[in-house]
């Protein structure tokens, strides 16, 4: 790290900088610039600090959506990561079953997001839809636009049969990326199925589950369109999660401060948990307990 | 410990085979000695892995039996045939510790905690690796791991054979020479049977009573080392084996006699058939180039000289036909014609690329000249 200062090297960063400057940190800092600043007209500003910071931070309604936020992308990973594994122990290894399987498995993936949430709305509807018509049949009564437990229910479902292809799939290619010599030593070993699964397949999936659990929170963090397409973050305010409270806030309210001020802190929320996902999962199971 | 028979045993990766090709592995009919070590020599692609796959029960042979100690296991699956195998890259469980790998076959067989770790113990002192039991099997090089992969197969007391599928290739040479030690020690102190793949003969040759020579799913001979040198069966293991490999000179045969040129060999009677293609073998290390015509020496023109340190490698042209012959290091190499000596002890003649017997010389390989 001596040569840090008359390195020729750096020059060579140059494209790349340029390009995350204009894509990421330039938007970012227009956002900055929201936050500390009461914004009337192109020349009628006011400086007001960490003014909005402190309006954001004290708000109830965004510590009641930030718990709300915690609990969903909690029970996401919960279901999604043991359910991925699972459905891609399962997958075929190899032949035409294996090619059939990917793109059964692969298909949730290829639907756009707010059709995604037609399809639920319609297939959860009491009245006509299968999935609700069927409950409500059944004596349960089910109604997404009514009570809070069935709107959570329909998302979680939307949010687990969307993203629960991708967990199995990257748990799939760590699958096959163990080579067959492991399997052979486990079963020469006597160990039971559980056993490899435990001491060789677990482990040796260490590095997609890492990538997976970070883009599920991330993305079950950030929800959005799911929620808005099925009742806009009610009934109630029991599916504000929130990137909903923040369009509320930022559209539906124009605060534009505040919500500038919001969406600072829920980056930094994301960043550091993915930072605490990411230290956490590397070092698991290695024995480094540094 | 165990004795291995091959019954008929051959093996096609395809439903159906019709020709030999299809076979990975041919007929094969072997005993296997309990107690010694056999090497499975050939390139790869040979059927040498697809053997011992179908020996460890990895594999079900398409045709015949394996008997261990006499009885059927053929239909027996790995783990119930009481046999360790050591892969190509070390095999271990990252996430436990030395110990705890040495000590997962037989926690997985349910036995005491007290008999674990005497075994254990046993096995890390003669593996030399007391130091390493508690550190993680991951942080480890891969000789240590190539050494945790055999100690799993170790620690089981009723271990009947250990398999090595070319257990040293991702080894450091200067290594190599140490684990290859270490297992012949192994050998030594348990007397199992040990079944060794790999397509270094080096390899083969040092660790093993017994080296079975194979290509092309056939198995061409089983011998000791100095069998396979001195009196190859067969065209591929005279080349195969040595470096360089044996000579071969296509000749003609009239008369009971092999001839090349000047060159007459008598060959045994009755081996002569018409359309067979005879070959006259002979190993570098047998011929004896001389700078002045002697008795019985053959005019021959020098192609090129190799200095290997220890020795030299000289082509040359005989009767249009190029041979290696090995010549000491020091002795003077003629620049252009040099006469080229055949003792005729070390003369085997092959006959569509198999060695005909008897030949007719009275007793070779007993006078082993250099």
């Amino acid at each position: 790290m001596k040569k840090w200062d008359d390195n020729k090297a750096w020059f060579m960063v140059i494209p790349v900088f340029l390009v995350v400057a204009v894509s990421a940190i330039l938007p970012l800092m227009t956002v900055v610039n929201y936050s500390i600043q009461d914004i009337f007209g192109p020349d009628n500003r006011i400086f007001v600090g960490i003014e909005w910071y402190r309006e954001v931070l004290t708000d109830s309604r965004l510590h009641d959506a930030l718990n709300r936020q915690l609990l969903f992308s909690s029970l996401v990973l919960l279901i999604e990561i043991p359910l991925g594994i699972l459905i891609a122990l399962m997958m075929p290894k190899k032949g035409w079953g294996a090619s059939l399987s990917l793109v059964l498995v692969a298909l949730p993936l290829l639907i756009p997001w707010n059709v995604i949430g037609t399809i639920w709305i319609i297939f959860t509807r009491p009245d006509i839809g299968l999935f609700g018509a069927a409950i409500n049949g059944l004596g349960i009564a089910f109604d997404h636009t009514g009570a809070p437990l069935d709107a959570w229910i329909t998302v979680m479902l939307m949010e687990v049969w969307h993203w629960t292809p991708l967990v199995a799939l990257l748990a799939y290619a760590g699958l096959q990326a163990i080579p067959e010599a492991y399997f052979q030593a486990a079963r020469i070993d006597g160990a039971s199925t559980w056993a490899t699964f435990r001491y060789i397949q677990l482990p040796k999936m260490r590095g997609v589950l890492t990538i997976a659990v970070l883009l599920r929170f991330m993305d079950s963090f950030l929800i959005y369109a799911e929620p808005f397409v099925l009742t806009g973050g009610g009934p109630g305010n029991s599916t504000t999660f929130l990137s909903i409270y923040l369009v509320k806030l930022a559209v539906g309210q124009f605060d534009l401060g505040p919500a500038a001020a919001f969406s600072i802190i829920y980056f930094l929320i994301v960043l550091l948990f993915c930072w605490l996902f990411y230290q956490v999962l590397l070092k698991v199971g290695t024995g480094d307990k540094s | 410990m165990a004795r291995i028979d091959l019954k008929n045993l051959a093996h096609s990766y395809i439903s159906n085979p019709a020709t030999e090709a299809d076979y990975a592995l041919c007929k094969t009919n072997h005993i296997w000695e309990d107690g010694r070590a056999y090497a499975l020599l050939g390139p790869s692609g040979c059927g040498k892995t697809t053997l011992l796959n179908i020996i460890s029960g990895l594999l079900q042979p398409s045709e015949g039996e394996v008997l261990f100690d006499g009885k059927d296991v053929t239909s027996l699956l790995p783990q119930e045939r009481n046999i360790a195998q050591v892969f190509q890259f070390p095999v271990i469980y990252d996430t436990m510790s030395v110990y705890d790998n040495l000590a997962f076959p037989l926690r997985n067989r349910k036995l005491p905690e007290k008999d674990i770790r005497e075994r254990v113990m046993e096995v890390a002192e003669m593996l030399e690796m007391q130091d390493d039991l508690k550190k993680r099997a991951a942080n480890l090089g891969a000789d240590a791991k190539q050494k945790i992969s055999l100690g799993r197969g170790l620690v089981r007391s009723d271990v009947a054979a250990i398999l090595f599928d070319e257990p040293l290739t991702v080894i450091d040479p200067h290594l190599k020479l140490l684990l290859r030690r270490k297992l012949k020690q192994i050998h030594a102190r348990f007397k199992l049977t040990m079944v060794y793949v790999t397509h270094d003969q080096l390899e083969a040759l040092t660790f093993a009573d017994q080296v079975v020579v194979m290509n092309e799913g056939q198995v061409l001979q089983i011998g000791t080392p100095q069998d396979l040198f001195e009196n190859p069966q067969h065209t591929f293991v005279g080349n195969f084996i040595g470096s360089p490999g044996m000579n071969f000179l296509p000749c003609r045969v009239k008369d009971n006699t092999a001839c090349i040129g000047e060159l007459r060999i008598p060959i045994g009677n009755g081996t002569e058939k018409p359309g067979n293609n005879y070959e006259l073998g002979i190993r570098p290390e047998f011929l004896k180039l001389h700078a002045e015509p002697l008795r019985e020496t053959h005019k021959v023109t020098i192609k090129e000289v190799e200095n290997l340190g220890n020795c030299q490698v000289v082509t040359v042209l005989f009767e249009e036909q190029t041979l290696k012959v090995k010549v000491p290091e020091g002795q003077e190499i003629p620049d252009e014609n040099g006469f080229l000596e055949f003792p005729q002890q070390w003369i085997r003649i092959y006959a569509d690329g198999r060695l005909i017997e008897p030949t007719v010389l009275e007793n070779p390989g007993q006078e082993r000249t250099q």
